[in-house]
């Protein structure tokens, strides 16, 4: 029988495990949206990190939970920002598929 | 009162949700759907914010994610989308190697957050979180957060320029 | 006046050297201004240096002792060098001798390079040559000398590629280089050692250490430095095995071959050995060296000059010949004899140099003695001017050389080098055959009825006078009954030999056997029947003289085979070692390594941030998983 206690050690699991499945969502994702939302799984999963660092860490400052606040302020500016590029592209060339897109190669 | 069983359960509860969620945003074939999904992560997510006493986050959460972004990601997916939405989310060539490398990722961090020994404080987190994050954020936080409302500014205005229709005759 | 002349006899080199820079610099385009120039250049530099030798030769202290005085040139720690003078009996009849024979040669050019499109170049030359020669006798330090040496060798590849449209020229001139560049080497080594060893390169200072040389270095090292010092004067002075160039020296014009063979360069070299003898006489294999080569190279080039056709090209080995003579004399420790030939042979071999100037001139450049002859009656101050010269060079008293070789003949014998002595005897019968065969040939017998030869004008001719009497009265300084010479200009002791009539004797049957057999052969002998049925019968031998030991086809040969060989190896080497391993290898490594690495640039952002997050777990493992000094190292410092 587990012994029925959350931990720092539970919550950084469940962070891990979702960092990684949005890392795995961005690595192998197709359409550029898909990319821009796992992104946001993956800064979500930070956000778990630094309100249980907050709350098991040091609870009495408010550090973790006001960076978590800029994070997500920087996320929004982010998903913004980075929406509008999509759109530019998809103007571009009528496509939003990453794999179509090698213009990083000289 | 941390330690009842109320509070393991529902960590549980929502970690199980959160990664399902999670999963299928990313395995969903339908774009649409995907987002849908993430909607249902983030507001778990905000739940979760509770359990970690982070009440203005949760709320922060719900309205920031859960409604601004997935919003504006459907409003980006009907601009662009068009035709089947039912092959709209696929794999690339690469995601085997990404599987490997992710489950590598989650191994080491997974080892290295079991194995680490946190020095850690059994103090509570102060009940009145917002008017403490409040009296932080306007006294010895202000500049980062002016700075943060600058960015904001400035992301508002570049995603206003560099999705604005381009004119013809320039 | 004569004691300025001697304060200032730094006067003398820089008289022509201001000819020379007047003429390139200002009357280069007005030709006679030009040779007025030079002619007064040189004639200066003769008046201070004659009257500078008057000078040291009317004060006896200047037996003991030398006039030195010099500046600083310059001073670095643990390297000190002077420029200066340095007058003494050998230096002053040096002067003298080459600023008379060379004022004598500017007169003569005057009338031999008429109409030459080059003649003021020509003269901006001749007077820097000259002045690079009497820089080169004055000096009081060996770099100073090594200076003039060097100009002297300049200044002979200028003026023997004179005629830069004939190859010949071009080519002779630059064998001339190349040779007394080889030779140049060993000689500036062996100044390296000397600077190393004794700290100092003056003359006078050497010459007191190299006297205790114990306390400096080993009878060994002194060895090498002497042969290494030696190694210069033959190529100069054309010594076996490095004579090749003076031969070839003629392709210049006639008044500089006179310059060379006669006054200035090839004498550079005897006159380094015998201001060295200081050096060369505490090693006595040195001066066996010395005396063999020269007695070699001696009877070597005498047996080439015998069977040679082109007038100028008999003498050319008639002066190597007498340079052996010269080197003889040195190494058997005589430098009065050496000093003494050297000043007798400047007079009768610019002399006949200057003769067959005028044949070339007359039959318009056609060298082949045997297409001469009966020169006599149309020329008669060339022809008879001539004869003075073979008379003196053959030996015949009382004519100049037959007192300087006698006394170098003498010297042999008294110093016991016997099988030295009988060569040089040997080669005085040949030197007297192969004079007279060109005198027979090319002055007496039948006319050649194709040849219309005039006599040369009074600038060509005078000169010819004035060194045919000091060919003949030349030599009677020194005699050996009152030889004023030698108590002069010595090396050691004052040599006190008593007249050994038995070796007057001998060398005077020796030339005028040799003068008889050249009258037999080739005069009394009108179809030249027996010198041909010599030449027939001895064919081998002929052919071997003729083409002079083959030296050159040798030095050719060696060219091609072992300098072009190992070209042709590192050329290959070059090729496919360095062009095609290490160049093109880099290149290909490069271009392949470029090729193999474009692979994994996709472009596609997903690739790179995979391979991003792959390196940032091999990070964190580092981190985690290492001691902490090692995941610095693998992180470069970040901690």
């Amino acid at each position: 029988m587990l012994t029925l206690s959350v931990g720092l050690t539970q919550y950084m699991v469940l962070s891990a495990i979702l960092f990684g499945i949005g890392l795995f969502g961005v690595l192998s994702k197709k359409n550029a949206i898909a990319v821009l939302i796992c992104i946001e799984l993956m800064l979500n999963a930070v956000n778990i990190n630094l309100l249980a660092f907050n709350k098991f860490v040091t609870p009495t400052q408010f550090i973790g939970q006001i960076f978590a606040i800029f994070v997500i302020t920087v996320a929004a500016a982010e998903v913004g920002v980075g929406l509008a590029i999509i759109i530019a592209i998809y103007r571009n060339k009528l496509s939003v598929n990453l794999d179509e897109f090698d213009w990083l190669k000289w | 009162m941390d330690n009842s069983i109320w509070m393991v359960a529902a960590f549980y509860l929502l970690s199980a949700v959160i990664i399902v969620s999670a999963l299928l945003v990313v395995f969903l074939k339908n774009i649409v759907h995907s987002v849908l999904w993430l909607a249902v992560c983030f507001i778990a997510l905000a739940g979760l914010f509770l359990t970690l006493d982070a009440d203005f986050l949760a709320a922060v959460q719900v309205l920031v994610y859960a409604g601004a972004v997935c919003i504006m990601v459907v409003f980006g997916i009907m601009l662009i989308q068009r035709g089947d939405m039912g092959k709209t989310n696929l794999f690339n060539s690469q995601t085997g190697v990404a599987a490997g490398v992710v489950a590598l990722v989650l191994v080491v961090s997974g080892y290295l957050s079991a194995a680490t020994h946190w020095v850690g404080t059994a103090a509570p987190v102060p009940h009145k979180t917002v008017e403490h994050i409040a009296t932080l954020l306007l006294s010895k936080y202000v500049i980062p957060f002016e700075v943060a409302a600058l960015l904001l500014l400035v992301a508002l205005v570049g995603a206003i320029i560099l999705a604005k229709e381009v004119k013809a005759k320039c | 006046m004569v004691d300025f002349a001697m304060q200032h006899a730094w006067l003398v080199p820089l008289l022509p050297a201001l000819a020379f820079v007047v003429i390139v610099f200002l009357t280069k385009p007005w030709q006679k201004l030009s040779a007025l120039v030079a002619v007064a250049g040189i004639v200066g530099a003769f008046v201070f240096a004659a009257l500078a030798a008057y000078g040291v030769f009317t004060h006896p202290e200047f037996t003991e002792g030398s006039l030195v005085y010099g500046v600083r040139w310059l001073s670095m720690p643990g390297l000190h060098i002077n420029v200066g003078i340095m007058l003494d009996p050998t230096s002053a009849m040096m002067i003298f001798m080459v600023s008379l024979v060379s004022s004598l040669i500017f007169i003569y050019a005057t009338g031999y390079m008429k109409g030459d499109p080059g003649f003021s170049v020509f003269f901006s030359y001749v007077s820097l040559f000259a002045a690079s020669m009497l820089l080169l006798v004055l000096s009081s330090n060996l770099l100073e000398m090594f200076v003039g040496w060097e100009l002297v060798g300049l200044c002979s590849y200028l003026l023997i590629g004179f005629y830069t449209h004939k190859i010949s020229a071009r080519e002779a001139a630059k064998k001339a280089f190349v040779t007394c560049r080889i030779a140049d080497f060993g000689l500036l080594l062996g100044m390296l050692s000397l600077q190393i060893v004794f700290g100092t390169l003056d003359l006078p200072e050497l010459a007191q250490k190299i006297a205790h040389f114990h306390q400096y270095t080993s009878a060994g090292v002194l060895t090498l430095i002497a042969v290494l010092v030696f190694l210069g004067p033959i190529g100069k002075s054309g010594q076996f095995p490095l004579h090749v160039w003076l031969p070839d020296a003629m392709e210049g014009p006639t008044p500089v071959s006179a310059l060379i063979h006669a006054a200035t360069m090839v004498v550079a070299g005897v006159y380094l050995v015998g201001r060295m003898l200081f050096l060369f006489s505490e090693i006595p294999s040195a001066m066996e060296l010395v005396a063999i080569t020269g007695a070699f190279t001696a009877l070597f080039a005498a047996t080439i000059a015998i069977t040679q056709r082109e007038i100028k090209r008999i003498l050319a080995y008639s002066t190597v010949s007498q340079l052996g003579y010269m080197m003889l004399a040195l190494g058997v420790g005589s430098l009065s004899a050496s000093m003494f030939h050297m000043w007798t042979h400047a007079f009768f071999k610019a002399l006949m140099f200057m003769g067959a100037g005028s044949v070339l001139t007359a039959l318009h450049h056609k060298a082949d003695v045997w297409e001469m002859g009966g020169l006599v009656k149309k020329m008669p101050i060339t022809a008879w001017t001539f004869v003075v010269g073979g008379l003196a060079i053959a030996g015949i008293p009382p004519f100049a050389g037959f007192w300087s070789k006698d006394e170098i003949l003498a010297t042999a014998l008294n110093s016991h080098h016997y099988v030295l002595f009988a060569m040089g005897a040997f080669t005085a019968f040949l030197t007297a055959f192969y004079m007279w065969r060109l005198i027979f040939l090319a002055f007496f017998g039948e006319e050649n009825p194709a040849n219309h030869p005039v006599e040369s004008p009074w600038n060509m001719t005078v000169p010819l006078i004035i060194l045919a009497a000091l060919a003949t009265v030349g030599g009677w300084v020194g005699t050996p009954w009152d030889n004023v010479w030698s108590q002069w200009i010595f090396f050691g002791e004052v040599e006190h030999a008593a007249p050994n009539y038995g070796v007057m004797i001998g060398s005077v049957i020796l030339a005028l056997a040799g003068i008889y057999l050249a009258y037999q052969l080739y005069y009394v002998d009108r179809e030249k029947v027996k010198a041909k049925a010599l030449a027939e019968r001895y064919h081998g031998i002929y052919t071997l003289l003729f083409n002079k030991y083959y030296i050159d086809e040798i030095y050719l040969w060696f060219n091609h085979a072992i300098v072009d060989g190992s070209a042709k190896l590192f050329y290959l080497f070059d090729i496919y070692v360095v062009d095609g391993i290490i160049v093109n290898g880099l290149g290909a490594f490069t271009r392949l390594s470029g090729e193999g690495l474009r692979i994994t640039e996709t472009g596609r952002l997903q690739n790179y941030a995979l391979v991003f997050f792959l390196g940032v777990l091999i990070i964190a493992v580092a981190l985690a998983f290492s001691s902490p000094s090692a995941a610095g190292l693998l992180l470069g410092g970040v901690k």
